[in-house]
């Protein structure tokens, strides 16, 4: 069996195969200030009086929070008041909270083995723990309020298998841009993306979420990581005990990928779709002009992303040209680069720093695009309009590339400062 | 059956063309922001575009975002059901849930801008009326047609207490 059906067999409490339909009780069920909103009015519609399981039930307002204006409060506080008159106790308050999928893990609220669905489609980003994790809609997390119950296909596997270490200043952000790169924005549509080879050992757990998260931008239904020695650790931080766990040598896959991260160089995914990366060196000689940098998000906030942003930028200055935002993911992650004397090397930088918020990523605050302006950002999406106006434009990127760009002006290749 | 007048769009429609974040200000009122379904993929398609009509796209319609609002404005909107080469997973499994037809089919481009369908989703049988041609497309799963034709999940929770059987 592979990853995926291991854990959905283990839900189920037999043996699944790919393209059964499972009605199935999730251990967590995520949602945020845009989904939420829309799950509580649908329990209520329905008559809804008590959740099924409120123990298992997390929301964070981190999209429009702090509160953007007064919609947005009037969203978080439907939220606040849902959570209280339900005894919800995983309802995070700003001050207390951070960007949902960097706050789950850290708190040991999602473990490896678990099954987890979020109204948010990075929920895939717990793959990195080995749990089962995939985004739904928020009709589905009202179902689950209701009855405690969501309907899941099996999903068949692809398998990437990693060799090699990382070159100086090549990230996991880099291996997942290309990785889309290769399947396409469609290539994993339906299918759970499996990480394994003994590449896996040389990227640590901030890098593992970096790369789960991204899995939906090749269409995957979750990106999951074994559980092996360095996620043992990750848990036992957090009083959690869990076991190894790898998929089966005899496991089934519908499509294999070899990766060697030694060949990687850092990527650039241009407008519009996350699938369109070049290498970092082809970037820079086009001196794309950037008017924005963002460093943070759930893709790419967590505190080793701070520190190689740190790295590229102490003792320099961000060009005037440009707006440098970053949002540390958590409040954790905040007070650690606090400590660690990053914020410190950011603000005499130049660069604005935030309280956690996915704000900018969804062009939702903190940083909104106008017409014809530029970003690079270490988020997970470039549509059109993502950030801001329909003409501008966002560029993907790891902390390096984006802290490098913003002192250069322009795209640039941060082994080459 | 389903009957309606086609509107085509391309490849890779994202959540971000169907619901921007520009309007989320309304995302509480989702009458409003159907008022903007699609605008950012074909200029005024919320007034263009009429009860019953149907959409046809091609490969990986509604990538992006989990938010449900997407298929909620373009049920809102008066589509019918959307024809594409294929879905984004949480797109499929978000439109079946809010009760709105999707299905998968292979030949979208023989269909243009204006033809008239007729749908017949038990059967898997696609007509487009304009051209004369018939298609036969993969029936929507027995246990999610249960969920559409209760309009949603949540309709169906109140009607049966429980989902349908897998």
């Amino acid at each position: 069996m592979t990853l995926a059906e291991k854990i959905l067999s283990q839900k189920a409490g037999r043996k699944v195969e790919p393209g059964e339909f499972l009605l199935l009780e999730p251990d967590i069920a995520l949602a945020n200030d845009i989904t939420a909103p829309l799950a509580i009015k649908k329990f209520k519609e329905y008559g809804g009086k008590k959740v099924k399981y409120p123990d298992r039930v997390v929301l964070v307002p981190d999209h429009f929070t702090p509160n953007k204006d007064i919609k947005s409060a009037m969203q978080v506080k439907m939220m606040r008041e849902f959570a209280r008159e339900q005894g919800i106790e995983k309802f995070f308050e700003i001050g207390r909270m951070g960007i949902e999928h960097v706050l789950l893990p850290e708190e040991g609220i999602v473990k490896s083995g678990d099954l987890v669905v979020g109204a948010d489609s990075h929920t895939c980003t717990y793959g990195a723990l080995g749990a089962f994790a995939t985004g739904v809609g928020s009709t589905d997390i009202a179902g689950f309020y209701l009855i405690g119950k969501v309907w899941f296909r099996v999903p068949e596997s692809i398998k990437v298998t990693l060799r090699g270490k990382f070159k100086d200043l090549v990230t996991a952000k880099d291996l997942v841009l290309k990785l889309i790169s290769i399947l396409g924005v469609d290539g994993a549509n339906y299918k759970a993306i499996e990480f394994s080879g003994p590449g896996v050992k040389e990227i640590s757990m901030d890098g593992r979420f970096t790369i789960s998260n991204m899995a939906i931008e090749a269409g995957g239904k979750t990106g999951l990581f074994p559980v092996d020695e360095i996620t043992i650790a990750y848990e036992r931080e957090r009083g959690i005990e869990v076991e190894e766990m790898y998929p089966d040598e005899d496991a089934k896959y519908v499509r294999e990928v070899e990766m060697d991260l030694s060949e990687l160089e850092p990527q650039v995914a241009y407008p519009f779709l996350p699938s369109n990366a070049k290498d970092v060196s082809e970037a820079e000689k086009e001196r794309i002009k950037i008017d924005q940098a963002v460093i943070g998000s759930c893709t790419n906030g967590r505190i080793e992303d701070l520190r190689l942003a740190a790295q590229i930028l102490k003792g320099r200055t961000v060009s005037p040209d440009v707006r440098c935002i970053i949002i540390p993911g958590s409040q954790k992650v905040y007070k650690q680069a606090l400590k660690e004397g990053l914020i410190d090397i950011f603000i005499d930088a130049g660069c604005a720093v935030s309280t956690p918020t996915c704000g900018p990523c969804l062009g939702g605050h903190m940083g909104v695009l106008a017409e014809g302006e530029v970003a690079i950002s270490t988020t997970n999406r470039n549509f059109v309009g993502r950030m801001g106006h329909p003409n501008s434009k966002v560029f993907l990127a790891s902390p390096a590339v984006a802290a490098a760009s913003a002192i250069k002006g322009y795209i640039a290749d941060p082994r080459k400062l | 059956m389903i009957r309606g007048r086609v509107w085509k769009f391309g490849d890779n429609i994202s959540t971000d063309h169907i619901a921007p974040g520009r309007y989320f200000h309304l995302r509480n009122n989702l009458e409003e922001l159907a008022k903007h379904v699609l605008e950012d993929a074909m200029e005024d398609f919320a007034k263009k575009v009429q009860k019953g009509d149907i959409i046809v796209a091609g490969k990986n319609f509604g990538l992006g975002s989990s938010r449900e609002h997407a298929a909620r404005i373009i049920k809102i909107a008066g589509v019918s059901c959307i024809v594409a080469k294929s879905f984004a997973r949480i797109f499929y499994r978000n439109a079946i849930n809010v009760g709105l037809p999707v299905i998968e089919l292979k030949e979208v481009d023989e269909i243009n801008q204006g033809d008239e369908l007729e749908i017949d989703l038990e059967n898997g049988v696609l007509k487009n009326l304009t051209t004369g041609k018939e298609y036969r497309f993969t029936p929507i799963p027995k246990f999610l047609l249960e969920i559409l034709k209760e309009d949603g999940i949540v309709n169906y929770l109140k009607k049966h207490g429980s989902f349908p059987k897998v």
